[in-house]
């Protein structure tokens, strides 16, 4: 598998979207090229798990490396782990059942999917980057569209949210950097190099210092406490696809970035301030799930949502245990294909009704059964019902976290717990009030999902029940990866 | 210290006995219905869907019946000891090395009793609701869900692991909610099915931490294993789990009473009973199935399943006893005030749970007072699971001729009702049977299972033995209210026409599951299902009965002399009881109180300023920095002059700047 190939594909697509006449020809070629990276995706998998079980035990597959700009010690470098692999393939999946969802953007629709597709260019480049340079500059790729997504086609206060979030993020990425450069400047060998700097001892200085830097500045990107209110302002003046990008793919990135930079080379670091990370994520997951509670709006409910799921990924992160770990990749794919879901039949139901305001809804049931089936699929997978991808992940997350027996810990998994009863009160309020009850007057004639919509919801729920009924599979691709980070981690405790 | 209670585990069928394709075609074939009907019932099956839930249950129970059969009377028995099989089992997430949810079959004789009456009661129900729910407009989803609560429930019982046990769980747990809020449209249905999905969440809550608890101490998530481990003295998982302690017991004993909160949620025992009478918005075949024959008493079940881990901890067995004891007699009280019938009968499920729960509760060898009482060992566990049984069959007969007379009538309200014997006759016979029978006259079938529960409860604890009895007394006086106003009492109001009795498929249900309340007792339980596989001699002493038929027909002469005919000697004794009879028509006021806690504590107190906080205070910062920043770079503009040698010179300031901090820290 040549991994150039996953981010050449978008950039043709990008540049044949540019070429093309008309809206028509746009959409088509975009959903051309977003079947193509799906396809790609599926084929990165089945490539990778066959060269495991042809008995390749490297850390990286299908790695490649061209010297970059060698005074600096950059380099062209990519290759896949379980986790890449795991996360190009949720990409994969948003990148498409966004394009699908967007069909009816008229405004700018060039523009529009230019940026969709450059904007899975960065996220791709991203989560192959063993070059943290390179990874810098595709996870600022990935950045940059946001900004106008939401400026251009967004609603409401989009000027605000487009400004704030472009802040928010550009500050994580600021933290990034200078986590960055300070690491290049304090490893014994001077590299960007992700591999050799794994290999590495950073002095415990560097780590003290750079760890906070690089953990905050991704944690900004998955709505790390209290540095999470970009989320609910950015998500709700975001268009449809806007949201699914952000919550499906960009949240995702912060996550991938807290464990595969800042904890896999600095598991002093980790060590360090796990404590303050669970603390954090813990308030997080009970914070985002009882401010969600009292919202009206079906989008402000999602984004104050993601900010208590995107709590479990950094918690199972913070709890430093290979199982939690896994849970934590597992609660990042469940969570992109989850929100992508959520936010695309927000869309479709206020593209119908013309409001978000669930008390201006209801018995939507009865006019439209697909998109509110729909809703209660995503519902129950965000409440964690098993068959549904969000069960699985957490229930990792849970056995992992208890596996520390200390009574800190054990405290901050049965609060992360307890929001399970949360979620739920508030799930079943958000799809009770929208779907059920009688229906309000005016909504007779409301008709149901078509087919662009349809493919967009069954693809992701397709995901999302792949990992729910089958999550081995899922368990076996990511728990080798988790567990080389934890060797590291558990090899520093030995050299302590 | 008792590993006597251990079954011998096996981890295959015996070679030719029984068929793991049977087996797994059970479960498997309402879920094949569920997705058939799910997808396609809307438009192009809508009418032959309860046709095809039907037969596809039909198949299921058929071979749940040959599975009971082979297991109870082929290979089920080896040396006189019913064993423990494993038919299927499959990894289906590995947490690491010994942690695993395995989704496998597990075969015991629990387990099969269960097969056989969840199957058949749910074909009762498929069967009834042909003609119960014919020309509704989702027919299709309606069977769908159906097939789904079936496919659930069945996997809970099977479970061979407890993580299972609680996936599936979850699974019935949004069958329940899906059902009760089948009549979407209608804003009790909806409040009702939410209150039960979250009452029911939060008691989940501790079923859940429970797990973790426990298998973090016996380090697997399977069943035999984990029992195996916490139950053999010396064992040291053992005696870790013994040794921590946490708030005065042991990490055991928190274990045992956090997975009983988990049962007690589901089986309405109090306080987490609220949703069930509630859970009546359903419609009424879904009452019989899920809220009175098969998934309330998944509590009951799960304690079972669990029991040998139970009987290691006196403070959890206290604890189910007490539980159970109080629901029993708490909602018997509230029964016979309430003139909702479904309402009656959804308070009477709770009550003859709390029975079933506190036989469990009796039934440890290590509970009585200074020395190890093994004459009575199991002999709760047994009579739990014989009531279980048999109280599964005559609730879902009532529940079915509450249908029948709502369907009729078309009020819950017993007040609408009266003199209906002469309109529905069958139904009448039948109601009448399961009245009997939940009244413990005998020779029905409650009587036997009642009967033992009193048995136990008298060799047990003489305190919880007269509460039961008590509550038997109560139990006869409420069903027999209900069966007096229902078919006796003022004539009917009944407008010109009316359709008479259902058809056929409506009273078939009715007549079999008559039979079987009125036989269902003559079977010998103690020979095929105890705490440890081998027969349990019950000693049946007639003297011991006399007391509660004595009590059980006090009950139901007192109802005939109030009820019989209209009269004011009801309306009377409920203004001289004044209070109390207030107090428990308002079912004691514990909704009011989950309201305040909910409404006003968790909305008010937590969830309003948590929003207010986020929205003020972090979101305010965030814009005071970004203000700040627009006020400073004002400031600041100065700077930006356009001099491209101005910001080569600052930019290298930056650089030297940054250089030296780096330097000069990590040099």
């Amino acid at each position: 598998m040549n991994l150039p190939v996953l981010i050449l594909l978008p950039l043709l697509t990008a540049v044949v979207i540019l070429l093309m006449r008309n809206a028509t020809q746009v959409k088509w070629a975009a959903l051309a090229g977003a079947a193509a990276q799906f396809v790609l995706a599926f084929a990165l998998l089945f490539a990778f798990r066959s060269e495991r079980a042809a008995g390749n035990e490297a850390q990286m597959l299908f790695e490649l490396q061209y010297n970059w700009f060698p005074a600096w010690h950059i380099s062209f470098h990519l290759g896949v782990d379980g986790i890449s692999v795991a996360m190009i393939l949720l990409t994969s999946f948003v990148v498409i059942a966004g394009v699908l969802v967007s069909w009816n953007v008229e405004k700018m629709t060039k523009e529009f999917y230019f940026l969709l597709i450059l904007l899975s260019l960065g996220a791709y480049g991203f989560f192959m980057s063993l070059d943290l340079f390179i990874l810098f500059f595709f996870l600022e790729i990935a950045v940059i569209p946001k900004y106008l997504l939401i400026g251009i086609w967004g609603s409401g206060k989009k000027e605000y949210a487009a400004n704030k979030l472009a802040l928010m993020l550009m500050g994580g990425s600021a933290l990034v950097l200078v986590g960055l450069l300070g690491t290049y400047f304090g490893s014994p060998t001077k590299t960007f190099d992700l591999m050799t700097l794994s290999q590495l001892n950073i002095p415990a200085s560097v780590q003290h210092i750079c760890f906070p830097l690089l953990f905050v500045g991704f944690g900004v990107f998955t709505a790390l406490f209290p540095f999470h209110t970009w989320v609910p302002d950015g998500h709700s003046s975001a268009p449809t696809a806007g949201s699914m990008f952000l919550a499906g793919i960009s949240m995702k990135l912060g996550g991938y970035g807290c464990l595969r930079v800042a904890t896999y080379i600095m598991p002093d670091g980790a060590k360090e301030y796990a404590n303050i990370i669970i603390v954090l994520s813990a308030i997080a997951i009970l914070y985002g799930a009882f401010a969600t509670m009292m919202q009206k709006d079906l989008k402000y409910i999602n984004a104050y949502s993601s900010v208590s799921h995107c709590g479990f990924v950094l918690l199972g992160i913070g709890m430093l245990t290979k199982t939690a770990m896994t849970g934590a990749v597992m609660q990042m794919v469940s969570h992109g294909l989850m929100t992508a879901l959520f936010f695309a039949v927000i869309g479709m139901i206020y593209e119908r009704t013309h409001t978000r305001q669930v008390n201006e809804m209801g018995g939507l049931l009865k006019v439209m059964p697909f998109i509110t089936t729909v809703l209660f699929i995503v519902g129950l997978c965000s409440l964690g019902l098993p068959g549904l991808s969000g069960f699985v992940a957490e229930m990792t997350i849970f056995m992992g976290s208890w596996q520390n027996t200390d009574a800190f810990h054990r405290i901050a998994t049965i609060a992360a717990c307890m929001s399970i009863v949360v979620t739920a009160v508030y799930i079943l309020r958000a799809v009770g009030q929208t779907a059920m009850g009688p229906l309000k007057a005016g909504y007779e004639n409301l008709t149901d999902a078509t087919w662009n919509e349809k493919a967009a919801a069954i693809i992701l729920i397709a995901g999302i029940v792949a990992i729910g009924i089958a999550p081995f599979w899922l368990n076996d691709l990511v728990s080798p990866a988790t567990e080389i980070i934890m060797k590291k981690l558990a090899a520093v405790t030995a050299g302590m | 210290m008792n590993d006597f209670l251990q079954m011998p585990l096996l981890q295959i069928l015996p070679a030719g006995k029984g068929s793991a394709l049977a087996l797994l075609l059970i479960p498997l074939l309402p879920f094949a219905g569920f997705l058939l009907l799910g997808i396609f019932g809307r438009k192009h099956i809508k009418s032959a869907s309860g046709i095809i839930a039907t037969t596809l249950l039909l198949v299921s129970a058929a071979l749940s019946l040959y599975t009971a059969y082979g297991y109870f009377f082929d290979y089920g028995k080896v040396n006189g000891v019913y064993q423990k099989f494993i038919a299927v089992q499959y990894t289906w997430l590995q947490f690491s090395p010994g942690l695993s949810i395995d989704l496998g079959i597990l075969l015991d004789p629990i387990s099969v009793m269960m097969l056989v009456v969840v199957t058949f009661i749910s074909l009762m129900v498929h069967i009834y609701s042909l003609g119960y729910m014919k020309g509704e407009e989702r027919f299709a989803t309606y069977y769908a869900f159906l097939g789904l609560f079936t496919f659930s429930m069945l996997g809970l019982i099977m479970a061979s692991n407890l993580f299972q046990m609680y996936i599936f769980w979850e699974l019935v747990g949004v069958s329940s909610f899906l059902l009760i809020g089948y009549y979407y449209n209608k804003p009790s249905a909806v409040a009702a099915c939410k209150k039960a999905f979250i009452v029911t969440r939060f008691a989940d809550l501790g079923f859940l931490i429970g797990i973790l608890i426990l298998s973090f101490h016996a380090e697997t998530l399977d069943f035999n294993t984990l029992i195996e481990r916490l139950t053999i003295d010396g064992n040291h998982e053992l005696h870790t789990a013994y040794s921590s302690m946490f708030l005065g017991a042991s990490a055991l004993t928190w274990g045992a009473i956090l997975i009983f909160i988990g049962g007690a949620g589901k089986s309405a025992m109090f306080p987490l009973h609220i949703w069930l009478p509630d859970a009546m918005e359903g419609p009424t075949p879904v009452s019989a199935l899920i809220h009175a024959a098969t998934m309330v008493v998944a509590g009951v079940y799960l304690v079972a399943r669990m029991f040998p881990v139970f009987s290691m901890s006196a403070g959890a067995m206290h604890l189910v006893t007490l539980v159970g004891i109080f629901s029993a007699l708490f909602a018997a009280i509230i029964a016979c005030t309430q003139t909702d019938i479904k309402r009656v009968l959804a308070y009477s499920t709770m009550s003859q749970i709390g029975f079933m729960m506190f036989a469990l509760g009796v039934s440890g060898s290590n509970l009585v007072e200074g020395s190890l009482d093994y004459t009575n060992l199991g002999a709760g566990y047994t009579a739990s699971m014989f009531h279980l049984f048999t109280h599964a069959i005559f609730k879902a007969l009532l529940f079915l001729g509450a249908g029948s007379v709502i369907h009729f009538i078309h009020s819950n309200d017993m007040k609408d009702m009266g003199g209906l014997r002469k309109y529905l006759p069958i139904t009448h016979i039948a109601f009448l049977v399961a009245c009997l029978a939940i009244s413990g006259v005998p020779p029905f079938a409650g009587f036997f299972s009642k009967e033992e529960i009193l048995l136990a409860a008298w060799q047990h604890n003489k305190m919880v033995y007269y509460v039961a009895l008590f509550t038997s007394g109560l139990t006869a006086f409420y069903m027999f209210r209900l069966y007096f106003n229902i078919f006796w009492n003022k004539g009917a109001i009944v407008h010109g026409e009316h359709h008479g009795e259902g058809g056929f498929v409506m009273m078939l249900p009715l007549v079999l599951l008559a039979v079987g309340a009125a036989t269902a007792g003559f079977i010998p339980f103690g020979n095929f299902i105890t705490a440890d596989g081998k027969p349990l001699e019950i000693e049946f002493h007639w003297q011991f009965s006399i007391a509660p038929v004595a009590v059980g027909l006090t009950g139901i002469f007192t109802a005939m002399w109030l009820y019989k005919s209209e009269n004011n000697k009801p309306a009377a004794i409920a203004s001289s009881w004044g209070g109390l009879y207030k107090a428990a028509y308002h079912k004691f006021y514990i909704d009011e109180v989950y309201l305040f806690i909910t409404k006003k504590v968790l909305f008010n107190l937590v969830g309003r300023p948590a929003a207010w906080f986020d929205k003020n205070v972090v979101n305010g910062l965030v814009n005071m920095t970004g203000n700040t920043t627009l006020t400073i770079s004002d400031k600041i503009k100065g700077f930006q002059s356009g001099k491209v040698q101005q910001y080569a010179i600052y930019f290298l300031a930056g650089v030297i700047g940054l250089a030296v901090l780096f330097i000069y820290i990590w040099k």
